[in-house]
């Protein structure tokens, strides 16, 4: 249970919401729609969207264990036969369905 | 105009549907075996609407009150926001006052939903990535409430579900993959988070992730600008 005052609790929930709005509006309050931007910004608006797709993907196994049983595996075999799907058919609900039900049937029936 | 719009958002949706009302309902659970009633998911998904801080926030509910500290943490987990408002400046433009609410409601998916895309013809642009977006926090809010209200009544056999976000965001990566020229800036992504993961741990490491990223296309602005391809 909570030790907090419900005042308290309510100043918690409303600071991680400021921090979390701050975080989302920064970019847009910097830089107005319409200005011109200076063009550091407008690289880093290209080059960024790689780079943070790839990081999103290692976030995904931040959890995982590659030294302890089952070793990744199950989630190494998903994520190729993902890539697989994905490459051979091109139809997103398809391939991302394709390897999340390969990942459930591995947990469930082999590791 | 709007449900052409709708029809067209929903089908992207639908993965983080599956993946959002599973991890919502984890939270609204969490909540729930954590002593809190249904209202703190509820009011929570709204106003603070990122998972990750969203669990968090519960220890930070159950430990003594520290409101600076909660807010530089709370900031430190949001902080990768900065890099989707940089990428989306340019796409969240002239969608009038809808900007607010695509620029409020900007987690990892819709932002990622958003970015990578293609709006089909013929449907509105902003209404379209207003409705991804808004469909989001719907799951998400639906989700953790209807956890937060029948707590660990329910349990049924979902292990491994949570693979779907990472399927998705693999799908999204492959094909940002496909479409750009070089891919020094895909690799540079991968590889700090790698390094960084491996440094400052699971439970620290985005930040670090996050200047190594900035440093590393700070430096080499010039061969990457050089070697083209970027989208």
């Amino acid at each position: 249970m909570t030790t907090m005052t419900l005042a308290q609790q309510i100043i918690t929930i409303a600071l991680c919401s400021l921090a979390t709005i701050l975080s989302r509006f920064i970019p847009f309050l910097l830089f107005k729609e319409n200005e011109e931007r200076p063009a550091f910004v407008q690289y880093l608006g290209k080059a960024l969207p790689s780079a943070i797709f790839g990081m999103l993907i290692i976030y995904c196994f931040k959890d995982v264990s590659f030294i302890e049983a089952p070793h990744a595996i199950p989630e190494l075999i998903s994520v190729v036969f993902t890539i697989i799907l994905h490459m051979s058919f091109r139809k997103m609900l398809l391939s991302i369905a394709g390897g999340t039900a390969c990942y459930m049937l591995l947990l469930h029936f082999i590791f | 105009m709007r449900l052409k719009a709708l029809k067209a958002a929903f089908p992207y949706t639908i993965p983080i549907f599956a993946s959002f009302w599973f991890l919502g309902f984890t939270y609204g659970v969490y909540m729930n075996v954590s002593g809190f009633s249904f209202v703190y998911p509820l009011l929570m998904s709204i106003v603070i609407f990122g998972g990750s801080l969203e669990f968090v926030a519960v220890s930070m509910l159950m430990a003594p009150f520290a409101p600076i500290q909660t807010f530089i943490m709370a900031f430190m987990i949001q902080a990768r926001h900065l890099f989707y408002g940089i990428s989306m400046l340019d796409k969240y433009k002239n969608v009038g006052l809808k900007r607010l609410y695509l620029i409020y409601g900007m987690c990892d998916e819709s932002f990622s939903i958003n970015y990578s895309v293609e709006v089909p013809k013929g449907v509105d642009k902003g209404w379209f990535m207003f409705f991804v977006t808004l469909l989001n926090q719907f799951y998400w809010v639906s989700g953790s409430t209807l956890g937060g209200l029948l707590g660990s009544l329910i349990t049924f056999d979902t292990t491994g579900l949570e693979f779907v976000m990472t399927a998705m965001f693999v799908v999204i990566f492959l094909e940002q993959w496909l479409k750009e020229g070089k891919h020094y800036t895909a690799l540079i992504g991968i590889g700090s988070a790698i390094i960084c993961r491996l440094i400052f741990g699971a439970s620290s490491f985005m930040v670090p992730t996050m200047v190594c990223i900035f440093l590393l296309l700070y430096f080499f602005r010039k061969p990457i600008e050089k070697a083209g391809g970027l989208i």
